[in-house]
């Protein structure tokens, strides 16, 4: 074996290591990355296109969908663009409904990464505590909109359900435990030797760089770029609360732990004002069932970073067209770069601490012709043809396998 | 910097009970908000079908019976329990309940004619 030549390994889009399919095919000298290629596309359900068949309102459910954990966002980055092109002024009291399920939904997520980068360095103590802690979010959630994920709070004009005294109660109480709770984390992931150990200097990314290859949300902010979509394009309530945006010079992963921890607690402060300062009124206005034709860009800071929405309506009860780009892709680029001339073993915690969601960013993938600039769509078929062909060059071949199989499977 | 900071607390919890439920020996509480199974007021619904055009996934049908006379078939597999049925619905016909024990070894029984009572009432 000699150690002087490249070696190149692919992992996934199977792989015990990630959570979800997606392919990383990773250039090794000895055990230092060279060089790491990523492609998507394992997950592409066709959200958008699945969009445009269905009406307004029905889009609202499909696409809290596109993510699980930040299903509020999502759903609200949408609803916003469709009521700014109906221009629909939605109440305050909605308003505020939707900053405190955002927040708490950004607790909720930022509790869980901090569990799964816990468990990605092989400190599943802390995988265990913050998750039974995350419980306590979760069950507010429960409480306010009736479910733990999808929380279905949206609609176009408003929210579904209202927030009520008793229930108000309930999430202060709620809230005081969780900021015990997170205060007893910050503690742990500043004093802790082997997280200390463990995380800095590892997934560097330095302040032009992130600028550079466009990574939002806690990625950039732990790389010191001051940006928050709350702040910078406040929408919601977010331009009548007060809090701090959060940002680390550590740009390591390190950082982006101490941002996400520190950035609970900023969550926590914005969902009390949200409850101290909860106007009154209507939560909701009525809208039309048919969206005035007009197209509209929507911005919001999930908690993973800015989700950017794009709705065109041609004025009936459909979208024309609905974009999503999901903070993921804005941040994968940036994973390559971090990776380069580390050791194999970081692998999988600098690419878990962009918080990655790839079913959320796998949107449709056109394949490019060898001659460069031609664009072809490709039919199932011809795809299945070329996927055939393409493993035959490589010396995979299933022919004579599919066969066999044909045969035996014909005689019953 | 210290190694070992989370052992404090790990030891303390030996002496706790644990954090999880005996489910199914123990049943949780469903909020009172939450979006289960529906049912189904058939002398109040009008055969509008604004519930079967605003369901997101093709999960509600409404089939006339009789003179004036309605029934709801909920297929549980497809419902995604959003509870827009019951928004849509101006005569209050739909209402969800916490009803989430739902899985059937059977997909046939996963379709169900909707009862005024949740539970076995399919
Ligand atoms: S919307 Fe209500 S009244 Fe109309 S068909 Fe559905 S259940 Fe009946
Ligand atoms: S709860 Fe939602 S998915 Fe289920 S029947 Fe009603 S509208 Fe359809």
């Amino acid at each position: 074996m000699h150690h002087s030549s490249k070696f190149k390994i692919p992992m996934g889009p199977q792989h015990p290591a990630l959570k979800e399919p997606e392919s990383f095919s990773i250039a090794l000298k000895g055990e230092k990355i060279m060089g790491v290629d990523i492609r998507l596309g394992y997950n592409h359900r066709g959200i958008e296109k699945a969009c445009e068949e269905r009406t307004f309102v029905q889009d609202v459910y499909l696409i809290e969908r596109v993510c699980g954990i930040c299903s509020h966002s999502h759903s609200t980055a949408f609803v916003q663009g469709v009521e700014e092109i109906a221009g629909l002024i939605v109440p305050p009291r909605a308003q505020y409904i939707r900053t405190l399920i955002g927040e708490l939904e950004r607790v909720h997520s930022h509790l869980l990464w901090l569990g799964v980068a816990g468990h990605e360095i092989g400190f599943d103590t802390l995988l265990m505590y913050t998750w039974r802690d995350r419980e306590i979010v979760m069950d507010i959630l429960a409480l306010l909109s009736g479910n733990r994920v999808n929380y279905g709070m949206n609609m176009i004009g408003g929210v579904r359900r209202n927030v009520t005294e008793e229930q108000a109660q309930d999430i202060l109480k709620g809230v005081k435990t969780l900021e015990e709770r997170t205060k007893y984390y910050i503690e742990v992931a500043t004093q802790e030797t082997t997280i200390i150990k463990r995380l800095s200097g590892v997934g560097v990314l330095k302040k032009d760089d992130a600028l550079r290859l466009g990574a939002v949300g806690p990625t950039a902010r732990a790389s010191g770029v001051e940006y928050d979509v709350r702040r910078n394009d406040p929408y919601a309530a977010y331009a009548e609360l007060d809090f701090n945006v959060i940002t680390d010079t550590n740009s390591d992963v390190y950082g982006r732990t101490i941002v996400r921890v520190k950035e609970l607690l900023e969550s926590y402060k914005m969902i009390r004002q949200c409850l101290k300062n909860l106007p009154n009124g209507p939560i909701a206005v009525k809208a039309p069932r048919k969206i005035p034709a007009g197209e509209a860009i929507s911005r919001y800071e999930a908690p993973r970073g800015e989700d950017v929405h794009y709705i065109k309506s041609n004025g009936g009860e459909k979208p024309e067209r609905v974009k999503v780009r999901a903070p993921t892709l804005a941040n994968i680029q940036a994973v390559k770069h971090m990776l380069k001339d580390r050791y194999l073993a970081d692998m999988p915690i600098v690419v878990a601490a962009i918080d990655p969601c790839f079913s959320c960013t796998d949107r449709l993938v056109s394949v490019k012709g060898n001659a460069g600039k031609s664009k072809k769509i490709l039919t199932w078929e011809a795809l299945r043809n070329y996927s055939v062909e393409w493993h035959q060059v490589h010396g995979i071949d299933f022919t004579e396998l599919s066969y066999k199989f044909r045969t035996k499977m014909e005689r019953f | 910097m210290r190694p070992g900071k989370m052992l404090r607390e790990v030891l303390k919890h030996l002496f706790k009970k644990p954090a999880t439920n005996m489910y199914p020996a123990e049943k949780l509480d469903m909020p009172k908000t939450y979006r289960g199974k529906l049912i189904f007021h058939a002398d109040k619904c009008i055969g509008c079908k604004l519930c079967v055009r605003d369901c997101p996934s093709g999960a509600i049908t409404i089939n006339k019976i009789g003179e004036k006379q309605f029934e709801a078939v909920l297929d549980l597999g497809k419902c995604i329990y959003c509870a827009q049925c019951v928004d849509s619905c101006l005569k209050k016909a739909l209402e969800a309940t916490n009803d989430v024990e739902l899985a059937q070894l059977d997909s046939k029984k996963l379709k169900v004619v909707l009862g005024e009572k949740s539970g076995s009432s399919s």
